[in-house]
């Protein structure tokens, strides 16, 4: 079943980009050089970004249509989005940061999945710090679990790990597989890196300047992987 | 301890109620003129960006002139809302509140300005991802993040309204009980041959007046800061 399909045109400047593509349940990942484009792609996804054409949607739900004038607000997707830089919010205590999505989208409070969210991802110790105290890896951890716990349709991964240096990556890297495994929400992940989608992706979507130039499954990554050796 | 007068002590609670009630109603202004300015590009916006700090260029009489002819009982303005709202201004303590607000007003927009200028716009991006809509975001995320700023600008209005002498006096006169503050007091005292003892103890007054707004805006900040900080 399919549960994002995007077609989307958008012009930054000199660079063009259009991009189509659909995804199923499970990890798709955008994989592509830097300066692909594929950053700007999620951010349309999550709706910061207006494409100049196409549309968006979301299982079955239209999130965007230009054609028909449809742009859903992006507090009105209930999309997760894990940014590179985590973008904590500085004047909150990792715990509210966490429990901001819920709150914010009006849900109840349910113990039993903030629990199991916290654990999942090992920030109880952290969660009556502030952001400003955390590792760069304590940082991302507590994205994702700011992100899910607002319960999301979809988690977008916008290079989680980019911003980590290599010992921290390995740190981060098995709770995302943890995460698509349990299967609770379709991702989307971005990244530049074979070795990292290679672990998380079930399906891969290659963006080369601003177009796809092939989708299908993890055997894409290794005529990418003869360039690109990390 | 100084053994004040029961005049000067009328004189200290004006300064204050003035000063305050100045400050509260200046405050939304502020911060929205602070946004305007920090986040809008429009039509006019260097004309409003100039008329904002013609308060602290113009001399205070020239200010208060101007309020008197057009927030007096006569004036267009506040014949208005005279007849409309019972509201007076002029001879009243109301006025002088108006007037040290206005005195006080581009004081307060600076930081207000630069500290929503110096937020960064991608956690505001967060937020409405996280389910705010521009709303909650404002409140939960830009207002916070802005409040050393707004504190900041409340103190500067504060201070200013507290020493602001010169636009009050030509607006709504020295009247003992109404609109005579601490500056007026001294003014009147310096008048009267002799009255340099009497005013020295309203120059300490204001004096400590001063310090005390200047080192609980400080600890204010500090704190907002500290958040940010940690701990």
């Amino acid at each position: 079943m399919i549960v994002l399909a995007v077609d989307v045109e958008k012009k930054l400047g000199a660079f063009k980009l259009a991009v189509r593509f659909e995804a199923t349940g499970g990890a798709t990942a955008l994989f592509g050089p830097s300066g692909s484009g594929k950053t700007s792609v999620v951010s349309m996804i999550a709706g910061l970004l207006t494409p100049d054409r196409g549309f968006i949607a979301l299982n079955g739900t239209t999130l965007f249509d230009a054609a028909k004038g449809i742009n859903v607000p992006p507090h009105r997707r209930h999309i997760g989005y894990v940014f590179q830089e985590g973008r904590l919010f500085p004047h909150l205590s990792v715990r509210q940061n966490v429990d901001y999505g819920r709150r914010m989208s009006g849900q109840p409070r349910d113990a039993e999945d903030f629990a199991r969210i916290v654990k999942l991802l090992d920030i109880g110790p952290l969660l009556d710090r502030r952001p400003r105290l955390l590792s760069g890896g304590e940082r991302q951890r507590v994205a994702i679990g700011r992100a899910l716990l607002m319960r999301p349709r979809l988690l977008l991964l916008d290079e989680p790990l980019a911003s980590l240096d290599s010992g921290h990556k390995h740190e981060i890297l098995p709770y995302l597989v943890r995460l698509r495994d349990e299967g609770m929400v379709p991702m989307v992940y971005v990244s530049h890196t074979a070795s990292e989608v290679r672990r998380i992706a079930t399906y891969v979507v290659r963006i080369e300047a601003g177009h796809v130039t092939a989708a299908g499954g993890l055997e894409l990554l290794r005529e990418a992987d003869a360039h690109r050796p990390d | 301890m100084l053994n004040l007068t029961p005049d000067e002590w009328t004189a200290i609670e004006l300064s204050l109620r003035i000063s305050i009630v100045a400050t509260a109603f200046a405050l939304p202004f502020g911060i929205a003129l602070g946004w305007l300015l920090a986040r809008k590009d429009f039509w006019g916006k260097t004309l409003l960006d100039g008329i904002l700090y013609l308060p602290l260029v113009l001399p205070p009489v020239v200010t208060g002139y101007l309020l008197l002819i057009s927030f007096g009982r006569r004036g267009p303005i506040g014949a208005f809302l005279d007849e409309h709202f019972g509201i007076v201004f002029s001879f009243r303590w109301t006025g002088a509140a108006l007037a040290c607000g206005v005195m006080g007003f581009p004081l307060m927009v600076r930081p207000i300005r630069q500290a929503l200028e110096a937020i960064d716009r991608r956690l505001e991006d967060a937020a409405a991802t996280l389910g705010a809509d521009r709303f909650w975001v404002f409140v939960t995320i830009t207002l916070p993040l802005a409040l050393p700023g707004i504190i900041a600008g409340a103190v500067m209005c504060f201070a200013r309204a507290l020493g602001e002498f010169g636009a009050t006096i030509t607006f709504v006169s020295n009247i003992p009980g109404e609109t005579q503050t601490i500056s007026a007091a001294i003014y009147t005292l310096l008048q009267v041959p002799g009255g340099e003892v009497l005013a020295g103890r309203l120059v300490l007054v204001a004096i400590v007046l001063a310090l005390a707004a200047l080192i609980l805006s400080e600890w204010f900040a500090r704190r907002a800061g500290m958040r940010f900080q940690g701990e």
